[in-house]
């Protein structure tokens, strides 16, 4: 298929708000989930921050214990379930499923919308909660969260409305990607990144009634002294673990299968090879699906399950690294005798995946019994998922936005200027994160506001890189917006690439494609001498 | 797994732990050398280095037998990882006889301890070295935690539950306890600390307990307590100590029996068991009883349940 150069404003070329919040158009509703889950990235971001400025003590020095629980009760929950779960599904995945598969749009274009607008009331009822805010961990283990004083009820509404959001967004793609594949556009052809938004989508719409079951339940505990999980009433707070984690174990795959997703579009283009083991990363992303299911125990070691149900529990986690570590070493072979460039997406593709090696690697150490019941619930648990979510997911994330900067927006990003950005970013990153491993070893408990005077230079050094970090990203996010005002141009296909999308102008028209493609191979047929050319 | 002795390692428990984490260490540096290098060494020697060179690389699309053996080889590892991690902890979960009890009971936010003689204390636990010790452990509030570093173990206190905890300490010393499931405004400084005595002082400080706590008559036995209550509630009406069959079961050698229960599982007679079968009689009702007794969860305050648990246990 042939590049189309870019030309005017593509499906950006209708302006004011009513343009925006009635739209039908799944880039533009993807446009608006990006920039409100980023907006929430920021957000919980700051939480961050000011926790880690508290950790520069041992003493609780700026804020009050109570302070810091809540905010790093708000920095967990936003960055779960406001930002980390939708940013790549609902943002990057409505933008870009339609143009993957060459369909006009999603399959119920109206639900769409729908969903968006559920996920902002959604979003709306969690701000309104925070008038007593919480303080119970994202985790809302009761009967802490039957008891404490915060809007537990408001903000469990909020939360229901935002799965219902992404139950509803993840029925549209499986159905868009079931039924409006252009024709020729075979399962054994799909991108990769559709192989990673299908599981994801099935986690979301199997799973996510879990939870919102649950909240219903904490509610009705609050509300109407109903007891579901109260020991005092006869209820049983263990239960509670129980559908917790039934519902977020299965979430942490909704958050990094799509990542992984895009780390297998960006490694090929860069290398200019074939991606290695196709039907393997796409099958491993299902099984990873599957076996998420019936794990959740991992998390529940030390509250007084059997040993038998934990050695059950421990047996069958280790068996979600199998089908991982296989996609790692897809990608690592499939860099063998490319021809590599680093552009930023490919800075941000390698440092995923050496990111998540390291939170990968220190899985077995939570999965062993005897190990886990030293780490649980200590920093080197708080570690572990900072290098996997924010390592992983987040890095995939970046290189996803890199990466199609220039298809979303018509312009080109500075690549200096990411480059200095993704230096700070990795720094950053293992100087505030790798330090907690070491921490959480030493035995710190985590969601402590102080601590014993024998963890204070990990923490000073940990608050010193979360600083660098901090840097790092802002300056990303102006080049950003600097793009965004003043960025050249950008071609249809800067990176030449093969997948559908490119095959359109930057931006793309509202229509997405001006005739209807057919498909007549795989999209990572690089290296062929018949390839296109630079 | 062999027994390490490091960072402060406290136990031969410990050490066991710090056996399996090291072997994963190894496993797991291993393999991030082997693939970050492969990672570095590729994108180093491949980068581009012609622009026109671009379209001539390989047009490898898999090789299966490399894909089996990185599946294989993966798998066979992390078996071995899961063996080790479940060996270890299924030996430290295994009771040890002859164990010094000690009852703890969590609450926003402090440890309050009791001792079967009675004795009580807040925040610190005083055990003999060389002998294993069992926390009995309970919360009345929220859920709370009670992990011992210098041990590598930690057991969640549930409301509602008994969950117990064994260690034996090898050293004598003083070692930090910490509060590990958050549990409000206070969960940071809720901390307590385990006091490991050579054993011959341990006997004197536990003879001289009168003088030092003051009100000798506090330190009523708990079993004591227990047996006290037992009469005055009236259990003995339907349950017997010893060779009588009543309208319910014997309580003699009930505790870490196998009891049959209706419906044809059985269950262990341990502490959460009988605190259970207090409170919600007809939970777990045992085979060829009627499930007639009433709960005691209103009338027995949480101290007298744990008297009676007590006091069960003594009749063996
Ligand atoms: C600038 C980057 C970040 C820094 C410096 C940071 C730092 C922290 C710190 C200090 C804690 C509190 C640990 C405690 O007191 O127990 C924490 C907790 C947490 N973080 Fe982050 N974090 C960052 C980014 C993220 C991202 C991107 C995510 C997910 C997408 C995330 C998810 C969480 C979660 C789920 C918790 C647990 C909260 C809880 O215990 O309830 N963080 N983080
Ligand atoms: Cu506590």
């Amino acid at each position: 298929m042939a590049e189309e150069s870019g030309s005017g404003r593509g499906y950006l070329a209708e302006r004011g708000w009513r343009s925006w919040a009635f739209t039908m158009d799944h880039k533009r509703i993807g446009v608006m989930y990006l920039y409100t889950t980023i907006a929430f990235f920021f957000i919980g971001g700051i939480f961050a921050l000011l926790l880690r400025l508290e950790l520069l003590s041992p003493q609780a020095k700026y804020f009050s214990d109570h302070t810091y629980n809540v905010f790093f009760t708000l920095h967990g929950a936003m960055m779960i379930f406001l930002f980390i779960i939708p940013a790549i599904p609902s943002g990057l995945g409505n933008f870009f499923i339609p143009l993957h598969i060459g369909a006009k749009d999603v399959a119920f274009p109206r639900i769409n919308l729908a969903s968006y607008w559920v996920f902002v009331a959604g979003f709306l009822v969690v701000i309104a909660s925070l008038v007593s805010p919480m303080d119970t961990g994202w985790t809302f283990y009761t009967p802490y969260s039957a008891k404490t004083g915060a809007a537990v009820a408001t903000l469990s509404f909020g939360i229901f409305l935002i799965g219902m959001s992404s139950i509803l967004t993840g029925l549209n793609f499986i159905v868009t990607i079931h039924k409006l594949r252009a024709p020729g556009m075979t399962w054994y052809r799909l991108p990769l990144f559709i192989w990673g938004m299908y599981s994801t989508s099935i986690i979301q719409v199997v799973a996510t009634p879990v939870v919102g079951v649950t909240f219903l339940l904490l509610a009705m505990e609050r509300l109407l002294g109903v007891a579901f999980f109260d020991p005092a009433k006869g209820g049983d707070p263990v239960l509670f673990q129980h559908f917790f984690w039934f519902y977020s174990h299965p979430v942490v795959y909704v958050m990094i299968l799509p990542a992984m997703g895009i780390i297998s579009e960006v490694i090929p283009v860069f290398s200019r090879k074939p991606i290695f083991g196709y039907k393997a990363i796409a099958y491993s992303s299902l099984a990873i699906a599957f076996i998420g299911f019936l794990v959740w125990g991992h998390h529940m070691f030390t509250s007084g399950m059997s040993p038998l149900a934990n050695a059950i529990f421990s047996f069958l986690t280790f068996f979600v690294a199998v089908p991982t570590a296989v996609k790692v070493f897809n990608w690592i072979a499939t860099l063998y005798k490319g021809s590599i460039t680093f552009e930023s997406p490919m800075l941000y593709a390698l440092t995923f995946i050496f990111l998540f090696a390291v939170g990968g690697l220190t899985g077995p150490f939570l999965g062993a019994l005897a190990t886990n019941v030293q780490l649980h619930d200590t920093y080197f648990v708080v570690a572990h998922f900072h290098y996997t979510m924010m390592g992983g997911t987040v890095m995939g994330f970046f290189a996803g936005l890199h990466y199609w900067f220039p298809k979303m927006t018509g312009k080109m990003l500075n690549e200096k200027i990411a480059r200095i950005a993704w230096a700070l970013v990795f720094i950053g990153f293992n100087v505030t994160f790798f330090t907690m491993f070491i921490v959480g070893v030493k035995g710190m408990p985590r969601r402590y506001a102080e601590y014993l005077p024998k963890f204070h230079v990990e923490n000073v050094i940990s608050t010193i890189g979360s600083a660098i970090l901090a840097v790092g990203i802002a300056v990303m996010f102006l080049n950003f917006l600097q793009g965004l005002r003043k960025g050249p141009p950008a071609p249809g296909n800067p990176w030449r690439a093969l997948s559908l999308e490119w095959q359109t102008p930057s931006p793309p028209d509202t229509e997405n494609f001006h005739e209807n493609p057919v498909v007549t191979d795989w999209p990572y047929g690089y290296g062929k001498p018949k390839g296109p050319t630079a | 797994m062999g027994k390490i002795s490091a960072f402060g390692a406290a136990s031969s428990q410990a050490g066991r732990v710090d056996a399996v984490f090291l072997m994963i260490l190894v496993i797991g540096i291993f393999f991030f050398l082997l693939t970050q290098g492969m990672l570095i060494y590729f994108a180093v020697k491949y980068r581009r280095r012609r622009p026109d060179r671009d379209n001539e690389t390989l047009q490898i699309t898999g090789n299966h037998l490399l894909e089996f053996f990185w599946i294989l080889i993966p798998s066979i590892v992390v078996v071995i990882i899961f063996y080790y991690g479940w060996r270890v902890y299924t030996d430290q979960r295994i009771p040890v006889a002859g164990a010094t009890e000690v009852y703890v009971n969590a609450r926003q936010w402090m440890y309050e301890i009791k001792y079967p003689d009675g004795r009580t204390a807040i925040n610190e636990i005083r055990v003999p070295a060389g002998k294993p010790v069992k926390f009995i452990l309970s919360a009345s509030d929220v859920l709370h935690g009670f992990y011992l570093p210098d041990f590598r173990v930690k057991m969640d206190m549930i409301p509602g539950r008994v969950t117990t905890l064994w260690v034996q300490p090898d050293r004598p010393g003083s070692y930090q306890i910490f509060c590990t499931v958050y549990c409000g405004t206070g969960h940071s400084n809720m901390m307590a600390r385990l006091i490991v005595m050579p054993p011959r002082e341990y006997a004197e400080w536990a003879a001289h307990r009168e003088e030092e706590g003051g009100e000798g008559k506090e330190h009523e036995p708990l079993a004591v307590r227990g047996e006290r209550v037992v009469k005055n509630a009236g259990c003995l009406n339907c349950h017997a100590i010893g060779g009588a069959v009543k309208v319910g079961p014997d309580w003699k050698g009930l505790f870490g029996s196998n009891v049959p229960l209706e419906g044809g599982k059985t269950v262990i007679a341990d502490e959460d068991y009988l605190r259970e079968s207090i409170v919600d009689p007809g939970a777990k009702v045992v085979k060829g009883f009627p499930n007639v007794m009433p709960t005691y969860k209103t009338t027995l305050s949480k101290e007298d349940i744990d008297a009676v648990v007590a006091y069960l246990k003594t009749l063996r």
